[in-house]
């Protein structure tokens, strides 16, 4: 096998796992979140309803982290293993991020073993409640830890290269660039969204099924009022990050809109086809890429003209920008709509249609996460290390990698299966109804 | 001592931690496996899962911990290891992910299968095998540059004694370690027949353990002479581990203190361990890499050490905690008291 194979399936490789990874690792920053809210508005409220809600989503939890888990160790692995040449010198200069997510881990890790097993077990549920807390912490400190190496990879900083030499490396500067503000805020806000969002999902869900129980009713409006406050946060952020890129990554952003001559007053291109170089059948708002990239309707935005042929990214990747941004937008609209309609009591929020709608927003809310991050990889090539190293020149020439990604996928394919049906027979044996009813009876005497 | 050696140090004891706490939960699975062979499912299950289920997402993140740190503190290792090692690791890794992800489903989702259980417990055996070779490839000989780029050479790595002789000895070390913890970890929650069992099993893996790891010495010296001169001169440190070896086995013999037991093989593998890596120093690979020419730049350096003093900081406590609520705590480990979310 040739390099030129090593660079395409080790490529491959390292798009399915984060693919997947990101999934699990999306969850797992966000629903610990959920559950503390949902355990303090238990206890605040003392509705045995929120906190058995919070057990539950504990549960579930356990099995998504495990996957979660078991990916990241795997991807953390096969950064050194697939691009050796680029995690020498990232080694070098971004190390120091990538070690503290992994005390991020270990104080997640050991603090959900503890809160797991401790279930009644102390007289004062706060106490309980608090064990939580370096949970939620944990998961999303790997989230700004890992997003900081990401961001690194678009806007190198805090080292120079004379003769091939890396000299002044400053692991600080490296870790503060640019594209770290906007690109952790946003990831890490998303992955609440789409938790509150995949929350409210089964909510609805189990709504739909027949179930009329007041619990899941308490739990869809918890998740929609805390899904909308996040959409909101995210489009706004979204919004910062496209700054960011018109400032440090033109490139990509011209790709990703389809810009390509630069120019003042520029319009937004939202959708259309291109055929022969000519964008067609494209919706065209006025002055809308100039707001967007610069909060000024006239401001100039550079275009794809100022850029060698081979340095710019696919264009495929306007079609990703445009999904993730009419999925934000949708969960912004119908989490208003739902949290309208429940003060005015339109009918509409109780539909069978507008439930399934709530039950579409969980993997619309993953499509957006999948197709952001597609983006934002797909658009900083060819390079891996933006300007400073090209994908080809950091693969290994490792002769295998085709078989790995055969197994890998196979892998995955065994771990998405059986994460779900573990989750359903969870669930289905042991449903509301009959658990709320074992509470009861047991709240008298002795447990088990 | 310098940065180099500081950095390998902490290295070197999460790879010891690592090697300690999973080896108690792969051998713990190899005999949860064999138990439903032999239908003695019934006395070894419950201390088996009491002390694992808390404990098994911190055991992985010893072993991430390992593999960061090292490309954090020596970045040339990616570059080595890492073109080279991508067969054997990520056989590892799926090895891993099977074991860890059908541990959480079988014990927080639905009872599964037997067959899923042997899978499981041998697993927990092929993982020290398949990460072993690392160390079997770190000793030189297997691997050559080709164009500038390290090429692992499988025959040669296959048809050695050297590499069987270090898979047997992860195995059986597996093994020892688990079945000696679990001897006591049994005891204490005052099962008679599972403490008995499990006391048999330490004493029949100690054997091996020792043979093996004794021959390994002997086979240094014709694979890679270099290092066999140098283990002599940590001869002591060897044989301290090896008195300790046999005080183990005596407490185990005449059923003494089991608690003792257990420190005493911790201290017997600690003296083996670090004696090993103080011998292969300052090769991290025969003989293409040192610690020094492999070393990060001196910032990073000092930001990844204050990095670490912090964060052990956080962690030390949060460990203690953890141990008190789970490991010491009595009515726990007997059983009393189940709080499973
Ligand atoms: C639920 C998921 C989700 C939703 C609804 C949105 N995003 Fe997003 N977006 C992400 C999930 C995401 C992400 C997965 O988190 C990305 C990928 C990499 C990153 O930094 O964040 C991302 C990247 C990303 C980037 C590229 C950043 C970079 O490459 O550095 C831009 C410009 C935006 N987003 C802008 C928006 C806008 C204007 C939105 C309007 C509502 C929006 N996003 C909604
Ligand atoms: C978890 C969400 C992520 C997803 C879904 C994702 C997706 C992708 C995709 C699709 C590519 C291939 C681009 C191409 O070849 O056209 C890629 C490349 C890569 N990504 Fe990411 N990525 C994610 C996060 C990260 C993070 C956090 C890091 C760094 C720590 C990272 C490191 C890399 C590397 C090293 C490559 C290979 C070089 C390249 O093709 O540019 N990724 N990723
Ligand atoms: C931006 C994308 C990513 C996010 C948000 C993310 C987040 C997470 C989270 C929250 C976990 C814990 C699992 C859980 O509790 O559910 C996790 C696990 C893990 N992730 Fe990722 N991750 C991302 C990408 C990566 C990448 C690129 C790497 C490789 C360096 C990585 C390495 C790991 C490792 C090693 C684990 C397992 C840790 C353990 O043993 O506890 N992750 N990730």
């Amino acid at each position: 096998m040739g390099n030129e194979e090593a660079v395409f399936y080790s490529r491959v490789l390292t798009e399915l796992t984060l693919s997947f990874h990101i999934i699990y690792a999306t969850i797992g920053v966000g629903v610990p979140l959920m559950i503390m809210i949902a355990q303090w508005v238990g206890i605040r409220k003392n509705d045995e309803h929120y906190i058995l809600l919070a057990r539950r989503w504990a549960r579930g939890f356990v099995i998504t982290v495990a996957v979660g888990v078991v990916t990241g160790t795997a991807i953390g692995l096969q950064l050194s293993l697939l691009w050796p040449n680029f995690m020498e010198l990232a080694g070098n200069v971004i190390a120091l991020p990538l070690f503290m997510e992994t005390f991020a881990f270990f104080f997640e890790a050991i603090f959900l073993g503890i809160y797991l097993y401790t279930w009644d077990r102390f007289e004062n549920q706060k106490k309980h409640l608090l064990l939580l807390v370096p949970v939620a912490i944990g998961a999303s400190f790997s989230a700004v830890f890992i997003t900081m190496v990401n961001a690194f990879m678009n806007a190198p900083q805090g080292f120079d290269i004379v003769n091939g030499e890396l000299v002044n490396i400053n692991p600080i500067i490296a870790m503060f660039n640019p594209a770290m503000p906007t690109k952790v805020a946003h990831v890490v806000i998303t992955a609440y969204m789409t938790a509150a969002f995949v929350l409210a999902a089964i909510a609805a869900f189990r709504l739909l099924k027949g179930s009329d129980h007041i619990y899941h009713k308490k739990a869809l409006y918890l998740t929609m009022k805390l899904g909308l406050v996040f959409a909101i946060a995210t489009a706004i952020i979204g919004d910062f990050s496209g700054k960011y890129l018109a400032e440090y990554q033109p490139e990509k952003l011209a790709a990703a809109e389809w810009h390509f001559e630069t120019q003042e007053n520029a319009p937004l291109v939202l959708l259309g086809v291109m055929s022969d170089g000519e964008v067609k059948y494209a919706i065209e708002v006025p002055f809308g890429l100039s707001i967007l990239a610069h909060n000024n309707p006239s401001a100039e935005v550079i275009g794809l003209d100022q850029f060698p042929e081979d340095e710019i990214p696919p264009l495929y990747i306007h079609y990703l920008f445009n999904i993730m941004v009419f999925i934000g937008m949708w969960m912004v609209l119908l989490s208003i709509w739902y949290w309208v309609g429940i003060k005015r009591n339109w009918r509409s929020v109780s539909t069978r249609w507008f439930r399934w709608l709530i039950v579409l927003g969980a993997p619309l809310s993953f499509i957006a996460i999948e197709s952001g991050w597609w983006l934002a990889e797909v658009g900083r090539q060819p390079w891996i290390l933006r300007k400073i190293m090209r994908v080809e020149d950091a693969a290994t020439t490792s002769g295998q990698v085709d078989l790995m990604l055969m197994l890998f996928a196979l892998l995955y394919l065994i771990l998405g299966i059986g994460s779900i049906v573990v989750l359903r027979r969870m669930f289905r044996k042991n449903p509301v109804e009959r658990e709320l009813a074992d509470r009861q009876t047991e709240k008298g005497g002795d447990i088990q | 001592m310098n940065l180099e050696i500081l950095g390998i140090t902490v290295l070197w004891t999460f790879l010891f931690g690592y090697i300690i706490v999973g080896a108690i939960d792969f051998g713990a699975g190899f005999f949860n496996a064999y138990s439903l062979l032999t239908g003695k499912q019934r006395i070894l299950t419950k201390v088996i899962q009491r002390y694992l289920s808390p404990v098994w997402e911190v055991t992985n993140v010893f072993l991430v911990f390992f593999f960061v740190g090292i490309i954090g503190f020596f970045p040339k290792t990616a570059f080595y290891y890492g073109t080279t090692l991508l067969v054997p690791v990520s056989i590892g890794v799926i090895l891993l992910a099977i074991r860890g992800s059908y541990y959480a489903f079988e014990t927080y989702g639905a009872r599964g299968h037997k067959g899923y259980s042997f899978m499981y417990g041998l697993a927990g055996l092929l993982i020290p095998a398949s990460l072993s070779i690392v160390l079997t490839i770190s000793e030189g000989g297997f691997i050559e540059i080709v164009d500038g780029s390290p090429v692992l050479d499988y025959w040669v790595l296959f048809t050695s004694p050297l590499t069987w002789s270090i898979v047997v000895l992860s195995i059986s070390a597996t093994l020892y370690i688990s079945a000696v913890f679990l001897t006591w970890y049994a005891n204490k929650a005052r099962d008679i027949e599972a403490t008995d069992l499990l006391r048999k099993y330490a004493l029949i893996w100690s054997l091996p353990t020792i043979i093996t790891a004794g021959g390994i010495i002997f086979e240094l010296r014709r694979h890679n002479f270099d290092h066999y001169t140098n283990i002599q001169t940590f001869l002591p440190m060897f044989l301290l581990s090896f008195i300790l070896f046999v005080g183990t086995v005596w407490l185990l013999w005449t059923r003494r203190n089991y608690g003792w037991a257990f420190g005493l093989l911790a201290g017997q593998f600690a003296f083996a361990f670090y004696g090993y890596g103080a011998s292969h120093y300052p090769y991290l690979l025969y003989p293409h890499l040192t610690l020094y020419d492999s070393f990060t730049n001196p910032a990073m350096a000092i930001a990844l050490i204050i990095a670490f003093i912090l964060g052990l900081g956080l962690l030390i406590p949060s460990l203690v905690l953890l141990m008190r609520l789970f490991l010491f705590n009595k009515d726990y480990v007997r059983g009393k008291d189940d709080f499973h979310v």
